[in-house]
């Protein structure tokens, strides 16, 4: 892998860019390696890559059916932060915040991670409650985030309408460190990275079956062939009860759809990301001037990639109110995007009844800000069998009674 | 637009007309049933790529639920029929076999 740099740019300038090489190769699948990871999203590919920085393990392919980073990785509205209830979702969703930091050294890669602050608006009186309530379970779990008056949120957003009719901003759980980043370049970045390592990224290949043996995985059938491993893992967001079934055993998921959309490139003016979820709509600019707006999700399964359109409708309609400037707006490009939503809108990352095979999905709405730190802590549990960050997300909370319910503290949003 | 037709009041709704409610022809398991049992009756669904079951109520009509089978892949509607019942008619059946030949009925959880 040749490094990334200044001088680089450079030493390209004066020869045309013929030196530049491709960011990962392309190779044909080996008859067998020791892990193999389906799924080359933002998850998957941080799974590969933290088994081989962690853990030495670089015998791995990387198993995909369309292209790399097409999924939700390539389908989000890119809203990194860790400001969650629930001490488990705090400790995986900071561990991503703080690996998003220095990962564009850490890969050679530019994610373009961008802090500049998340704040999460209050419009009920129950929000209120709600926000400072996370506010202190932060303090505790030494995630940095305040509770900030309407006043602040009227400094930090000054084309906010504080008091809109139907939902008036009545103050704002507000994260510093939270932002965004490019989306396309974490998966992108991972892949070099992986690929760099010796590990093989196999697109345009759909796992077909999962091989197995006196109840443990030994392969899986592809469009390219039979592929021989030792251990699997499954790390396909919308898909994930298909590929579960496979290997012969449910999720407690269903599939659902999720909407964001795009506006023409405007002037700067609005620099940090704003989420409303009393309206599920969240807005924030891109580097290009866009507006990128996250809607609501449909409320019946749906495997189609595109959603309802008055979900968008109810969307815009309530942040026009919050917004009024971008009443005129014209808006670019909708999409929709599969998620796999477990009953407590936590994700999956367990062992599964087949062994040595593990799985890692039901990320629902918020799966992005969790790359890093969820593929940390799929490569410790794959690799050594336990993660102190994975343990409390296992597939028997269910049945335990564990829950790690987001979807009252977070709302709907992610 | 998704538009379902109500079997209770006649109406052709569309979706903001109606609340969907989920998974249809659970089989309920309450006190006295086995772990697993309660287990997969409140968290275990289908979750199918393709023929799907599913409860439906006209919210904003006369409010009353029905059962919808639709396709997750195409959001086709094969048809909607009353929730008295603890399995699809068979008119429903049919029309589902006509457009997804060898689809076969099977008992959800």
């Amino acid at each position: 892998m040749k490094h990334y740099s200044a001088f680089a740019v450079a030493r390209e300038a004066l020869r045309y860019h013929t030196g530049w090489e491709r960011a990962w190769r392309s190779p044909e699948p080996k008859k067998r390696y020791d892990v193999i990871i389906v799924g080359a999203g933002g998850h998957g590919l941080a799974t590969a890559y933290y088994l081989g920085k962690n853990y030495g393990i670089q015998n791995v392919a990387v198993i995909e059916k369309g292209w790399l980073g097409g999924g939700n990785t390539g389908r989000n509205t890119t809203i990194i932060r860790s400001n969650y209830l629930q001490d488990p979702s705090a400790a995986i969703y900071e561990k991503a915040r703080g690996l998003y930091e220095d990962l564009s050294q850490e890969l050679n890669y530019n994610i373009m991670f961008s802090p500049r602050g998340v704040m999460m608006l209050a419009q009920t009186q129950h929000e209120i409650r709600g926000y400072q309530r996370t506010a202190h379970a932060n303090a505790l779990q030494g995630v940095k985030t305040e509770w900030i008056t309407p006043e602040r949120v009227k400094e930090l957003v000054p084309i906010i309408n504080l008091d809109g009719p139907r939902y008036p901003v009545l103050g704002a759980l507000w994260q510093e460190r939270g932002g965004t980043a490019r989306h396309d370049a974490v998966a992108w970045g991972y892949a070099r990275a992986c690929s760099a390592m010796g590990m093989d990224i196999i697109q345009q290949c759909e796992v077909t079956g999962v091989r197995q043996e006196n109840g443990r995985v030994v392969g899986v059938d592809t469009t390219k062939g039979v592929i021989d491993c030792d251990k699997l893992g499954i790390v396909v967001a919308g898909h994930s009860g298909q590929l579960a079934e496979m290997a012969g055993f449910r999720l407690p998921l269903e599939a659902i759809a999720l909407q964001a959309l795009v506006s023409e490139p405007i002037k700067p003016c609005m620099d940090v990301v704003v989420m409303a979820n009393t309206v599920h709509g969240y807005m924030s600019q891109s580097d290009k001037g866009e507006m990128v707006i996250g809607g609501g999700t449909d409320g019946f399964n749906n495997f189609t990639q595109r959603g309802s359109f008055h979900h968008i409708e109810e969307t815009v309609r309530a942040l026009v109110e919050t917004f009024p400037m971008i009443s005129r707006l014209k808006m670019l490009r909708q999409w929709g995007g599969i998620v796999d939503m477990t009953g407590d809108r936590s994700p999956i990352l367990s062992k599964t009844p087949l062994q040595g095979c593990f799985i890692n999905g039901g990320w629902g709405t918020g799966g992005f800000k969790a790359i890093p730190g969820s593929g940390w802590g799929m490569a410790q549990l794959m690799a050594t069998g336990h993660s102190p960050l994975t343990e409390a997300f296992s597939l028997d909370r269910f049945k335990e009674g564990r829950f790690i319910d987001e979807s009252v503290a977070a709302g709907v949003a992610h | 637009m998704l538009i379902l037709h109500c079997p209770c009041c006649g109406v052709d709704a569309e979706e903001t007309e109606l609340a969907a409610g989920g998974e249809a022809h659970l089989k309920r398991f309450g006190p006295g049933s086995s772990d697993d049992d309660f287990h997969d009756y409140l968290f275990m669904r289908e979750n199918p790529k393709g023929v799907h079951f599913e409860r439906w109520r006209h919210a904003n009509g006369c409010g009353k639920w029905f059962h919808a089978a639709r396709c997750t892949q195409t959001l086709e509607v094969f048809g909607t029929y009353s929730a008295q019942t603890t399995e699809p008619p068979q008119e429903i059946k049919d029309a589902i076999t006509a457009k997804r030949p060898g689809w076969t009925w099977r008992e959800f959880s």
